[in-house]
């Protein structure tokens, strides 16, 4: 039962997605020649579209399969500043967040269970960060290079910020709700405060601290490529923005494809880690 | 005072839930001593304070007033020499049931070798009859189950004082009947000092050498300490038909239907020392008076002439 569901359901998402690409196929190929029916032609020799090339800059399904298939071949060359390989440049965007994040983690889980143990800190923070929880992190950003005066270092703090805040809230909350029963079995076996820590309320907590850094994780992931187009030079953010600059729609569409991919291995991993973690009651 | 545990005039208040107002007292000024190798059973209605005074002993939860003397010294938190048996289990759910047994027995012997904590724990878990089940999780277990491994956890490190908080009241009427008989072997075998709360009259029937009453909270007390007349030898499936049963059994339930609310009243203007409740043996002396058990019972006359 539960496999004829999986499997009716995977030939469902084929379904959708040959009809989705059959669609954008019919919509690309048909405006054959001249402007797009409905479109200033003034705006169209600012895209560059229909004069020049005589046919749409949104590309076919088949063009952008071609892209990827490109990309994928060769993902690392690297010919200067503006023509880098997408690997190349995933690569810089995920070694930004990877960075930005653990220094998130080495400050989010000490101070969370510092915040989660003591009470009085508890409501003593909370004013702070639920009023830093909602900031966009891009908002840091001129107060980042203000300070710090180095784009690339900027563009790590603010994940650094936006990672922060899930993490900390997600530790601070697990270990301050560590069922009273388990503590007092640890406290009946007198268990010290260091070993208490690792084997009762860490474990305890571990479920609710994987769920604030799965959040922070996809966050990071969502606002890298933000940073990258402000901060411009490396990362996938800014090949986007290089790309549309360049008008290769097709690129800029790749591009997303592989955005999304990242994004989704990233968050699969942080699942995976959870899991192993979660306990049933 | 002698005794191996000497409750001395502890008493506990809360603050009122309103945050205004005297803070009140859960029970006041309970007088109590148990001897080594004694199973004693707390008998008294929901709120009379029963759970508060366990954690107490068991060094959680601090008196208001009194003192607790173990084996000639003043409690001062917990202990390993004093094992809690919990109401609600409480396994520890990300370990397996030999991860549970062995976290207790590596805490109270931390030099151990990791085989020799291993070892150890299985001896206990097979002896509440969990062999073939120690790489299960809590979550996998029946709820007789899991208070069996709550049991291994306790006696595995060995303690000088068993501390049950109402330990099958969860389980279902067949289960709780198993773990009572295998609770009792193996507590008379090792001459285990037990200290049990229960509201289940047969168990404590069962299972107590003593029986001791607490009247309602709040302000509760001790009305008396009734002394098991049953055989220290008991079949689980015959102690019902001993002729001292029925007295027994008439005289707690008598105590918790009406005694337990009316006892203030019942004691107004005779002589009660708290620090010396009365030791009552029900049906023993009234079979003296007039040959006939378990007729007997009621607030005053044989019973507290029993204690004279
Ligand atoms: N931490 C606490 N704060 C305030 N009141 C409490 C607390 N613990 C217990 N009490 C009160 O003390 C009384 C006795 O509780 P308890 O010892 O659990 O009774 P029992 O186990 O006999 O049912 C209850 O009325 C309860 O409301
Ligand atoms: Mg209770």
């Amino acid at each position: 039962m539960r496999a004829s569901l999986t499997a009716r359901a995977a030939m469902l998402s084929l379904v959708i997605f040959a009809l989705f690409v059959g669609a954008w196929h019919i919509a690309t190929s048909s405006t054959g020649s001249g402007t797009p029916a409905g479109m200033d032609p003034e705006y169209a020799k600012l895209l560059g579209l229909g004069a020049t090339t005589g046919k749409s800059a949104m590309p076919t399904p088949l063009e952008v399969g071609a892209k990827i298939w490109s990309h994928l071949r060769d993902p690392f060359y690297d010919r200067g500043t503006n023509d880098k390989g997408i690997g190349i440049q995933l690569a810089y965007s995920i070694g930004r967040v990877a960075l930005g994040y653990l220094l998130a983690v080495m400050v989010a889980l000490p101070l969370g269970f510092l915040i989660g143990m003591s009470p009085l800190v508890y409501r003593a923070l909370d004013p702070f960060i639920q009023v830093m929880k909602p900031v966009s992190p891009l908002a840091w950003m001129p107060l980042a290079l203000y300070t710090i005066k180095d784009s690339g270092i900027s563009a790590i703090f603010v994940i650094f910020i936006c990672s922060l805040w899930p993490m900390l809230i997600n530790t601070a909350f697990g270990v301050a709700s560590v069922r009273k029963e388990w503590l007092n079995v640890a406290r009946t076996l007198e268990v010290g405060p260091v070993r208490r820590a690792f084997t009762v309320i860490l474990p305890a907590a571990a479920p609710t601290i994987l769920t604030g850094m799965r959040i922070s994780i996809g966050i990071a992931w969502l606002v890298i490529v933000a940073a990258e187009m402000l901060v411009g030079g490396t990362g996938i953010g800014y090949f986007v923005w290089n790309e549309w600059n360049n008008l290769s729609i097709t690129n800029v569409i790749v591009a997303i494809l592989f955005i999304g991919v990242v994004g989704m291995i990233l968050d699969l991993c942080l699942a995976r880690a959870a899991r192993a973690v979660t306990y049933p009651e | 005072m002698s005794g191996y545990i000497a409750i001395e005039g502890i008493s506990r208040s809360f603050p009122s839930p309103t945050g205004s107002g005297a803070p009140t007292a859960v029970f006041e000024d309970l007088w109590f001593q148990m001897e080594k190798g004694e199973f004693v059973c707390v008998i008294g209605h929901s709120g009379c304070g029963k759970t508060t005074v366990l954690n107490i002993l068991a060094g959680l939860d601090e008196p208001t007033t009194g003192y607790v003397i173990v084996d000639g010294r003043e409690i001062a938190g917990p202990s390993l020499d004093r094992a809690v048996i919990f109401q609600g289990h409480a396994l520890l759910p990300w370990r397996s049931v030999l991860g549970n047994v062995a976290y207790a027995v590596s805490s109270k012997w931390r030099d151990w070798s990791n085989a020799a904590v291993e070892a150890h724990a299985r001896t206990y878990i097979e002896r509440v009859g969990l062999k073939g089940s120690e790489a299960k999780k809590p979550a996998q277990l029946s709820g007789g189950m899991k208070q069996r491994v709550g049991i291994a956890r306790a006696l595995s490190i060995e303690p000088k004082i068993l501390l049950m908080d109402e330990p099958f009241s969860a389980l279902d009427a067949l289960t709780r009947g198993t773990l009572q008989e295998e609770a009792r072997r193996i507590c008379v075998e090792t001459g285990q000092t037990v200290f049990m709360i229960t509201h289940d009259i047969d168990e404590a029937i069962y299972l107590a050498d003593k029986i001791v009453l607490m009247t309602n909270g709040p302000g509760a007390q001790i009305a008396e300490i009734v002394v098991n007349p049953l055989p220290k030898h008991r079949e689980r499936d015959s102690f019902h038909k001993h002729p001292l049963y029925y007295g027994l059994r008439n005289h707690l339930i008598d105590f918790l239907v009406t005694r337990s609310k009316t006892f203030a009243a019942e004691m107004a203007g005779q002589p009660f020392d708290r620090r010396r409740p009365p030791l009552v043996h029900p049906g023993v002396i009234a079979k003296a008076i007039d040959g006939e058990a378990g007729t007997q019972r009621g607030p005053s006359g044989p019973t507290l002439a029993a204690s004279a």
